[in-house]
């Protein structure tokens, strides 16, 4: 299936406009969506028999820095039987990330999204276990946002040196 | 002494950096937490695992990744992207070179040069590229009999390996970790003989590999050891992401060398071998390690074919030069992209957003086929044995160096 036929199979469903951008530059094309509608695109795309995007490739949590002052999560779909992609992004504000987990969609959400809340501090709303994944759970901050500063010391020994 | 490192000790900090997540208090009367790793030679690397035990039978297992954690998307990020080549070896630091090609292609997309490589370079890439997913798989095999109890196949695939570092050795400069595809092209051309070289290892290696078969693959102890054990369903199997060698010992002829068919996979003829069932039930841990056995056979197809071919149409010549389109200043467009590849382990997938106005890239983020593959592990191991819980951590052969990243 095409991009276009993927974008005209949501908007045939799902009447009101959850689309609010198309990203053609990007490979596989991408469409944006907002975080409220995230469950809503992503059962769809999960079970819709035309669609059924039945593996999710990768969860990527991006920031964006401060003077944007949004994060972005990025979800790649593959369909199997079909061989079609799918990048989907979603934004989220910088301040107060949170955003509805998809692991009941796909249970290799589960990791991915913890990933994200580790790099991060993207907060996925009822998540069955978000802790810290990669880093210790007492380490301060979140490594991969643009304004990290490493802290100081870590058990005595000097962490930025 | 001022500026000497001194780790402060405490013997709260294991519990407060890896807290466990079931505490004793908690279960019930019968049950115990045991731990295992991150020092244990049966974890392949160091990964912790909580284990809540009844008996002999598991409960439930937790794993505690990141031991290893070496931060490459923050490296990724503050780097040019052909630097960030070495970092890449170091992820899947057994199968170096099939993390390069996967890069090396992402960021080539990226710059829209894919369909320039020369012919050549593409199926010098193959060729080592097959070379090391022999040397991957044949780690994974041999370390499998020795966590499941045969401790021959262990030294026998150990010293096919050795063949195998020292031809890329001798491409490349170094055992494990190459640096040697560059994006748009190669560090160096083959050496001199290497094709010969190589295939006279290739003769070498089949009767070796038949004998494996032989010795380890069907023999009854290891048979009753694996087969029936760790059984992944096909649905869970893809709902969790898992891929490569695992997925395809649960069922599925998937596997991207032919979906995506990218380099020059779609001219060579090769077989994807999946999970039957022959020993017990489809996507066993016998399944499992049957699979990689058979892909070495269609590895070893792939490489001959790339050899007739350097040695036929795409051979040597004096002024080819491997670096010809290896860009000066690697400035890709505003963009984003997702690339995947077929590793030994499954997909190695690479996001990357480039933002069209420096040499370094605003986010890379790598999707490793062992992080995804080893989260499955609790739903494998509940309600088995103890035992069997080790048999099923080394089947799904994780490198940790790409869990943790």
């Amino acid at each position: 299936m095409t991009f276009e036929q993927i974008l005209e199979q949501i908007k045939s469903v799902l009447t009101d406009s959850v689309i609010t951008n198309i990203d053609e530059a990007a490979s596989p094309k991408a469409i944006v969506i907002g975080a409220s509608s995230l469950i809503k695109v992503m059962t769809l795309l999960h079970d819709n028999e035309n669609l059924y995007f039945d593996s999710l490739s990768c969860l990527t949590g991006l920031d964006n820095g401060e003077e944007a002052g949004k994060m972005e999560v990025i979800y790649n779909l593959y369909s199997i039987p079909f061989d079609h992609h799918l990048m989907i992004k979603v934004i989220v504000d910088r301040v107060n990330p949170v955003l509805p987990t998809i692991t009941s969609i796909w249970k290799t959400a589960d990791w991915q999204e913890r990933e994200a809340y580790d790099m991060l501090g993207i907060k996925f709303d009822d998540h069955p276990d978000l802790r810290r994944i990669l880093m210790p759970a007492d380490w301060d901050g979140f490594p991969l946002r643009k304004d990290y500063k490493e802290q100081e010391y870590y058990r005595g020994i000097k962490v930025d040196y | 002494m001022a500026n000497q490192v001194q780790y402060i000790f405490d013997d709260k900090n294991l519990r407060n950096s890896e807290p466990q997540k079931y505490n004793a208090e908690d279960l019930k009367s019968e049950e115990m937490v045991i731990n295992i790793g991150p020092q244990h030679p049966s974890t392949h690397g160091v990964l912790r695992l909580e284990v809540v035990t009844n008996g002999e039978e598991v409960v439930e297992v937790v794993p505690h990744i990141g031991f290893l954690h070496r931060c490459f998307e923050k490296h990724a990020e503050s780097i040019p992207y052909n630097q960030t080549i070495p970092f890449v070896d170091r992820m899947d630091y057994l199968a170096a070179m099939n993390s390069e090609h996967a890069y090396a292609m992402g960021v080539e997309k990226m710059l829209g040069i894919q369909d320039k490589i020369p012919k050549r370079v593409e199926y010098i890439r193959v060729l080592v590229a097959e070379l090391n997913r022999l040397g991957s798989h044949f780690v994974a095999i041999g370390s499998y009999g020795a966590d499941t109890g045969a401790l021959t196949p262990f030294f026998w695939m150990l010293r096919d390996r050795e063949h195998i570092l020292r031809l890329l050795e001798w491409a490349s400069g170094a055992r494990m970790l190459y640096n040697y595809i560059w994006i748009g092209g190669l560090f160096y051309d083959l050496p001199v003989g290497f094709e010969e070289r190589c295939s006279e290892f290739i003769t070498y290696l089949k009767p070796k590999l038949a004998e494996l078969e032989k010795l380890f693959i069907n023999n009854k102890i290891f048979v009753d050891r694996t087969a029936n054990v760790g059984v992944l369903p096909l649905d869970l199997a893809i709902n969790a992401g898992v891929t490569g060698p695992m997925l395809r010992a649960s069922g599925l002829k998937y596997d991207l060398r032919k979906v995506d068919g990218y380099s020059v996979y779609p001219e060579i003829d090769f077989d994807v071998p999946i999970g039957k069932g022959e020993m017990g039930t489809v996507g066993d841990c016998w399944d499992r390690t049957s699979v990689r056995v058979e892909e070495c056979y269609e590895s070893i197809k792939i490489i001959e074919q790339c050899l007739v071919r350097l040695k036929g149409d795409y051979k040597r010549t004096r002024d080819f030069d491997p670096q010809e389109l290896v860009p000066k200043k690697i400035r890709p467009k505003a963009q984003d992209l997702y690339v995947r590849a077929e590793n030994p382990k499954g997909e190695l997938g690479f996001f990357f957003r480039a933002d069209g106005k420096s040499d370094i890239p605003f986010r890379c983020k790598s999707r490793g086929p062992s992080f995804m593959n080893l989260s499955i592990i609790n739903d494998l191991a509940k309600g088995g044995l103890i035992a069997d819980l080790i048999a099923i951590v080394g089947s799904i052969d994780i490198v940790l160096g790409e869990v943790d990243r």
